[in-house]
């Protein structure tokens, strides 16, 4: 962890990056206590500020997630384009609701309000990898390539 | 992204000029294709700062995030003072809107310069590229180019080797449709919740850190370069006489070939959908669109040949927002798409100011209760008074917002309404 602060300037201007590397470092991807803790002692300021910006913005979790974050759009474009039902199947797929992971702990299910991909909606992206032009077969078929891939089934 | 990348027949490409032509990862190539030229060629004559901005207010170029401010005259109410900012808004969340994205991943030296130009011009001396944290390949190109750019001299205490020193920075947004707005985003620079500022005092005079700061779009600064190095006068022989230049349109939805193009400001809507987007998919007749994005406005098929331009659109009741035009066939229904549409600004209410806080849930659950067949006819003039006190009471443009695709959805297609009263969801339809 003392290597990630060092690049940033204790200053609260740090503060959104030093977010987001904490939780690309955590294994379950989100932001523990600790890591709040770490992060306003590097800044300067006090936990509370921390849990303030950290808890507003849609892309940090306060809850532990799975090792793939699967994030479907579900922008007004995406909805036309069917994400309503791609998303009800994703979730029967993989047994969670909307913010839950699987009991495995691979894949944690979200939504974002417009990942910029409306012209191959519906879209999604995992981890950091943007799909588009999804159908159900194709959206699935991504899921069990991660699933392969991690040598979990 | 496959229509972005070339031009195609009928386009007129000034901020996507370079965009597929050369490698966006390669300075050489963009220095090859022009970048840098307008930059140098200020320093190299020595280029009042005020003549820079002089010009770019005489090109009419006017802000193409939405709101359709002359930028040169945001330039010139920059407040005096040694420290200053630019801000380049990338955080691209407008519902249907991806252009940014396709300049910044096609051209980001173009967007760089545009900032340098604008730290000239007002006086600043450090930039920042607050890109949305979404857009990965936006975020690794743009950060690219600035390295490149300062290890060639073309960003640093000396620009090019002259007394002008300028440096940005990229910055990563977490996920907030809301820091769109520029207060919101200077708070986000500052590392708090992305809640809007109480206007005024404006950015110009208070920004960054309490900072004269001018914040402007993607698509605006890219326009820039090009009017310093060929003149206002080039400028204003495209687009139309109060919005002169081109727009980079998002044409979406039940289309047949959706994507963006860019072509002269006040093109038809027609030209843009039956032209460009290949008319509506599998022959289905034209329902109407909505227009600028979720706080955009539906038109119907009596606004195919208004010119999409700020003026135009706003004279027919609707605006050109971020240039986003989803396209709505005869199967769609309109009470579902403003559905969507109320509970994306439900989802990305900031809830800092009440109004809009309450105003943004109460609307959906007006809707749902329309959309479901257990409306009554009170319910769908709720629907307009409740957003019209957000519009009246909200503190920023997103509460301010709900007002265009509500009325403009009432106004125009009252009918699909009025049909849902007092029964259940008819069949097939959502």
């Amino acid at each position: 962890m003392k290597t990630l602060f060092e690049k940033h300037p204790r200053s609260k201007e740090s503060l959104l990056d030093i977010l987001h590397e904490l939780q690309d470092a955590d294994p379950k991807h989100y932001l523990s206590d600790e890591a709040l803790r770490a992060a306003a002692e590097h800044v300067g300021v006090s936990i509370a500020e921390v849990v303030s910006t950290a808890t507003f913005y849609t892309m940090y979790s306060r809850r532990p997630r799975g090792l793939h974050t699967v994030r479907l759009c579900e922008s007004p474009p995406c909805h036309l384009a069917g994400a309503e039902k791609l998303l009800e199947a994703l979730a029967q797929h993989l047994g969670i609701e909307v913010g839950g992971t699987t009991s495995d702990g691979v894949i944690t299910l979200e939504t974002s309000s417009c990942l910029g991909l409306c012209a191959e909606a519906p879209a999604m992206m995992v981890d950091d990898r943007v799909y588009g032009k999804l159908t159900k077969e194709k959206a699935l078929g991504i899921l069990a390539e991660l699933r392969r891939n991690d040598g979990t089934k | 992204m496959a229509r972005s990348s070339r031009a195609g027949a009928g386009e007129t490409r000034i901020v996507l000029e370079n965009c597929g032509r050369i490698d966006p990862e390669s300075l050489k190539d963009a220095v090859a294709a022009g970048a840098y030229k307008a930059i140098g060629t200020a320093l190299g004559r020595g280029t009042p700062p005020a003549e820079v901005t002089a010009e770019v207010k005489r090109s009419g170029l006017r802000g193409r995030g939405g709101a359709g401010f002359p930028t040169g005259v945001k330039w010139s109410f920059t407040a005096p003072g040694d420290v200053k900012y630019i801000v380049c808004n990338a955080d691209e969340g407008e519902p249907g809107t991806f252009k940014d994205r396709l300049i910044l991943e096609g051209d980001p030296h173009r967007v760089l310069e545009g900032v340098l130009l604008a730290g000239y011009a007002v006086g600043a001396s450090k930039g920042y590229v607050y890109i949305r944290g979404e857009y990965n390949l936006s975020i690794r190109r743009v950060q690219k180019a600035i390295d490149d750019a300062r290890a060639n001299g073309y960003l640093g205490h000396s620009v090019l080797g002259s007394t002008f020193g300028f440096d940005i920075e990229v910055k990563k947004g977490a996920g907030a449709y809301v820091c769109g707005d520029e207060t919101a985003l200077i708070e986000s620079l500052e590392g708090k919740r992305g809640y809007p500022r109480i206007k005024p005092p404006y950015p110009g005079s208070v920004g960054l850190w309490g900072k004269p700061t001018v914040v402007n779009n993607v698509e605006t600064l890219a326009n820039v370069p090009p009017i310093v190095s060929r003149g206002a006068d080039w400028f204003k022989g495209f687009g139309t006489e109060k919005s002169p230049g081109t727009k980079v349109y998002t044409i979406i939805g039940q289309v047949r070939k959706p994507g963006a193009v860019e072509a002269e400001m006040g093109t038809s809507l027609r030209t843009l959908v039956e032209g460009f987007g290949g008319g509506v998919r599998r022959g289905k007749p034209f329902k109407g669109a909505l227009v600028g994005g979720a706080a955009g406005a539906f038109v119907a098929a009596d606004a195919l040949d208004v010119a999409m331009d700020f003026d135009a659109l706003k004279e027919h009741s609707a605006v050109l927002g971020s240039g986003a035009v989803l396209v709505l066939d005869d199967s769609t229904s309109i009470v579902g798409v403003l559905q969507e549409i109320l509970r994306f600004f439900r989802h990305e209410t900031c809830g800092q100011c009440v109004p809009c806080r309450l105003g943004t849930t109460q609307l959906t659950e007006i809707i749902d209760r329309i959309a479901g067949g257990a409306g009554s006819s009170e319910d769908v003039e709720l629907l307009r008074s409740v957003a019209a006190m957000m519009r009246d009471t909200s503190l920023c443009p997103l509460g301010q917002s709900p007002i265009v695709p509500i009325a403009s959805a009432l106004d125009r297609f009252g009918d699909e309404f009025a049909a849902r009263i007092g029964q259940g969801a008819p069949a097939g339809q959502r």
